[in-house]
């Protein structure tokens, strides 16, 4: 394994959920990569397979159908992988943070179980005590105060920013080398989103885990990402590192992502929502999936799908027009 | 939670109270006269009329409804439900005679639906629409349709007459008894019971187990790197088989129905062969009690199916 | 029954929801395409077993229904020179204890356990909807005193009522049909509750009760609308229940009271071991013919729910 080889590659992955009305393209083409340690925002709106894509990854997607492409970890190809080895590498090498800390503990085990059971799925010479010891650490590790009381209450016992705490413990319980964050502030009050971001930043520094960071916030991808990948209609529209993206936005969606945003040194009046809504991923619109709701937008973008190519250094737009942008975008977005 | 517990104890106190006015108002406006129900035919002549002004006298069904109802309360509260017009005996002691036998037949079902509906209610959902699946639906479906005592016929015929494996009816030999014995001749009663009552369970089970194995926990266990069987049997099923206490105690008075029935077919020495027979002769002391008794066992089912639901659930704080 | 249950309540009002969505699409602004009733029966059609249950149903209805063209004999013409004769050219099914024709009285029995069984399901359904209108409509102390009193009934095990009531009341078709009907309306009540409060939820109808309209209006043109579909499916499975308690106490002796047959009744004759030993034509048949009616009703009733609600279907 050679140090220029990413982490986490995903290559043109495809997913697809049957329902009643027809065959939807949560994912349709999604390309991107994850190297060693580094910290990588996904940011898109509810519906551009931004989560799909993540579950994917640990093969965590229920009721759709893998419809091609590659998830590569460490060079090895996980969807080809024996049902085994992916359950030794889900939450070992790679661990998930979910979005509803009030949904996603059981709420009949008591949290330190819950953690016990990460370790000892993993390590199954660790003994009960040594694993109660450990959890207890990890909790405390998290800002859990009071970790061998919380050790033995049930999640209902445990305000929403807690339970994300407990969430995290478990996750980074094992060292992960990727770590996978869906929505981890979305479903919390704004006071603790804050302390939660604060907290996955020492979880990261503690194990140097490279982090997917699944959010719809472009001020938590500002705040903590080191690059961005930006999803719309289950497709990679833009990807490169933080600020180049967030200040030269080369892609009309990024542009009106970044317009939407409520900022401090302007007016109210100035919010420039996108016009129109995410396309039907039941039928999605030919050529570029964005053309009905761009400004730029012309025939070419209705009938001819711009694929995702390099526009600057580490740095790629799907837009047949991207250079128009660099005229056109003010340069200084930032929270 | 004592506070809780003394409430709902009240709360089916009244209840039971008015549930035993209910029953006490009907036995009033039942047709026909049990004095002369107590008398054959045959015996009825012309001058038997002062002998039957007697006995009315003589068991209080001359007096105002009122006294009879405050005289009935009292005796029922302190434990005597009147005597049978028939045998003449005590109403609490035939009851509780046959309590044994009812209770014993209705445990065995009870196990037997419950290592019928988990394991193939869990396959089943795990399993969906697959071959299981159907199975486990055609079979919850067909123990709801077909009477039970009709299975009961046709297993007597099959297993009794047929293969001569297994003994038709009573609940043991007369002159044999053991515990081996009393088994022959509950296995046929208590599977079919068992089966009957598996049905609703397993498509419970089922529907249960499949909601939950959409819940986020579920998928946050997978990510830990559970297998399937832990996901499922830790995880899951954990969170499914709480309400089925629920279920369960909420099941029992629906059993209670079946096996009045099954006691019939397999002549089984319980409480609901004997309600059939006092109903035949109307024997109304013996109609009330078992009227009662089956009153006391639905609201106590439900008073501990509140309690257990309340104990086990960790999430439930009882205030 | 309780603050702590798995909340029984909820699944009535999550189907109640979906049926009042689903009256509101029918007259909302996307009313050009298929109605919701058209996309039921579309549904019902293509559900096979529902189906083939429907057409037995049908089948055996027809039997009820000609039943003098289809016997060859009178069901109460007693001949004690040919009792318990075994089935032949003359007797399809041989003969009962009292030289009667089995298949005559098989098919006279139709008759009496559709209509007790449709009867009591009719009462029921329309007891349950009254009640559970009202206790919707008028909610405080009335909702609690009727829906309480529902799921007492609906604890109590429908047959032990039956018997019950019949055997304090003395058997006869009427008091069976009430008896059963008393042991199945809470379902429907609790449903048609369940529709009233969600329709009650509906901002359309806060503004009908601003406009001044009845409480018997709102019944007519919302709740039943609303609830209809719904309250077929639970007619339909107290159809199944209703044959089958009818079943189960006329063979206790407590139902239908010879000669008149029923099914129930014919099975009577099977508490004795000589019976059940070498006269399986004297009860085979009317077993089979519960089993089978019994079944086909439930299949038609699943199939209804899966057409009125596929969200409530068991697989999906």
């Amino acid at each position: 394994m050679t140090q220029s080889e990413p982490l986490l590659e995903v290559d043109d992955l495809a997913v697809e959920f049957r329902t009643d009305e027809g065959v939807v393209k949560a994912v349709d083409g999604a390309s991107f990569t994850v190297d060693r340690g580094e910290i990588v925002g996904v940011v898109g709106e509810s519906g551009s397979g931004k989560s799909v894509t993540a579950m994917s990854i640990l093969g965590l997607v229920k009721s759709g159908r893998r419809a091609g492409g590659t998830i590569r970890f460490r060079g090895r190809d996980l969807g080809a992988l024996p049902a085994k080895e992916l359950r030794s590498i889900r939450g070992g090498e790679i661990a998930m943070i979910f979005q509803d800390p009030m949904t996603a503990l059981n709420p009949v085990v008591t949290i330190g179980r819950q953690i016990v059971e990460a370790l000892r799925l993993h390590d199954k010479k660790l003994a009960k005590g040594a694993a109660r010891d450990r959890a207890i650490e990890l909790l405390a590790l998290v800002g859990m105060p009071d970790a061998a009381a919380r050790f033995r209450q049930y999640p209902h016992e445990f305000s929403g920013g807690m339970r994300q705490r407990a969430m995290i413990a478990m996750a980074i319980a094992n060292g992960p080398s990727l770590l996978i964050a869906d929505e981890p502030t979305t479903a919390l009050d704004v006071t603790i989103q804050a302390q939660v971001l604060d907290l996955l930043k020492v979880a990261q520094q503690e194990t140097q885990a490279a982090t997917l960071l699944i959010t719809h916030d472009l001020g938590v991808v500002a705040e903590l990402a080191d690059r961005v990948v930006v999803m719309y209609a289950g497709r990679v529209v833009e990807q490169g590192d933080v600020i180049t993206v967030f200040t030269e936005p080369r892609h009309p969606y990024t542009v009106g992502l970044l317009e939407s945003l409520p900022r401090l040194d302007r007016d109210v009046d100035e919010l420039h929502p996108i016009p129109g809504s995410p396309p039907s991923l039941l039928a999605p619109p030919p050529g570029c999936p964005f053309h009905p709701r761009c400004p730029l937008a012309r025939d070419r973008c209705r009938t001819e799908r711009p694929p995702l190519r390099a526009v600057g250094a580490a740095h790629h737009s799907a837009c047949h027009f991207a250079e128009e942008l660099a005229a056109v975008v003010p340069t200084e977005v930032t929270r | 939670m004592a506070a809780f517990v003394v409430r709902r104890i009240l709360v089916n106190i009244v209840v039971f109270i008015l549930i035993g006015i209910g029953v006490f108002l009907l036995v009033r406006a039942a047709p026909g006269d049990p004095v002369r129900m107590m008398i054959r035919p045959e015996d009825l002549q012309e001058g038997s009329e002062g002998f039957i002004q007697a006995r009315r006298a003589e068991l209080g069904l001359d007096d105002p409804v009122l006294v009879q109802y405050g005289r009935w309360f009292l005796d029922a509260v302190t434990g005597d439900l009147g005597s049978s017009f028939i045998s003449r005996e005590p109403v609490s002691g035939l009851l509780l005679e046959r309590l044994g036998p009812t209770v014993l037949l209705m445990s065995t079902a009870l196990g037997i639906a419950l290592l019928i509906a988990i394991p193939l209610g869990t396959i089943a959902a795990v399993r969906r629409n697959t071959g299981v699946d159907y199975a486990a639906a055609a079979l919850s479906l067909g123990v709801i349709s077909v009477p039970s005592f009709f299975l009961g016929i046709v297993a007597i015929y099959l297993f009794s007459l047929q293969l001569g494996w297994l003994p038709s009816s009573g609940m043991s030999t007369p002159g044999g008894g053991g515990g081996a014995d009393i088994l022959e001749h509950l296995i046929m009663p208590a599977a079919i019971l068992g089966l009957a009552a598996a049905g609703p369970l397993t498509r419970y089970v089922r529907g249960s187990l499949i909601d939950e194995l959409s819940a986020d926990y579920v998928r946050t266990a997978e990510a830990k790197g559970g297998s399937p069987v832990r996901v499922v049997g830790r995880h899951a099923l954990r969170n499914s088989l709480i309400p089925l206490i629920t279920i369960v105690m909420i099941n029992i008075p629906q059993m209670l129905a079946g096996a009045v029935v099954l006691e019939q077919v397999f002549a089984w020495p319980g409480m609901g062969q004997l309600a059939v027979r006092a109903v035949n002769t109307q024997d109304y002391p013996v109609i009330v009690g078992f009227a009662l008794y089956v009153a006391a066992l639905v609201l106590i089912c439900n008073l501990l199916a509140d309690l257990a639901y309340a104990v086990v659930d960790p999430r439930v704080k009882v205030t | 029954m309780s603050d702590l249950r798995p909340s029984l309540d909820t699944p009535d009002v999550a189907a109640a929801e979906v049926a009042v969505a689903v009256d509101a699409a029918g007259g909302g602004p996307r009313s050009g395409r298929r109605s919701p009733r058209a996309m039921a029966a579309r549904r019902f059609r293509r559900n096979r077993v529902a189906v083939g249950g429907a057409i037995f149903l049908v089948l055996i209805l027809v039997v009820a229904v000609f039943a003098p063209l289809i016997a060859n004999h009178s069901p109460y013409a007693v001949d004690l020179g040919a009792i318990r004769q075994p089935p032949s050219g003359d007797h399809w099914l041989g003969t009962d204890a009292s030289g009667r024709d089995v298949f005559a009285r098989l098919v006279y029995a139709a008759r009496v356990s559709l209509l007790v069984g449709v009867a009591a399901a009719l009462l029921a359904v329309v007891v349950g909807t009254l009640v559970g209108a009202v206790a919707g409509l008028f909610g405080g102390w009335i909702d609690t005193l009727l829906m309480r009193t529902a799921d007492m009934m609906l604890s109590f095990p429908n047959i032990v009522v039956v018997i019950v009531l019949a055997g304090l009341l003395g058997p006869s078709i009427p008091i069976l049909v009430i008896a059963i009907a008393a042991a199945e309306w809470p379902t429907a009540a609790r449903l048609v509750r369940g529709v009233t409060l969600a329709v009650r939820e509906r901002e359309y109808l806060h503004a009908a009760r601003v406009a001044g309209a009845s409480r018997g209006w709102l019944l007519r043109k919302h709740i039943v609308p609303a609830a209809m579909g719904q309250i077929v499916v639970v007619g339909t499975i107290s159809v199944a229940g209703a044959i089958l308690s009818e079943a189960v106490l006329s063979f206790l002796g407590l139902g239908v009271q010879p000669p008149q047959a029923s099914w129930g009744n014919m099975l009577n004759d099977a508490q004795s071991l000589t019976v059940i030993q070498s006269m399986p034509w004297l009860w085979l048949p009317p077993g089979l013919a519960i089993a089978a009616t019994v079944l086909s009703v439930n299949f038609v009733g699943d199939g209804l729910r899966d057409a009125v609600d596929p969200r409530q279907s068991g697989r999906s």
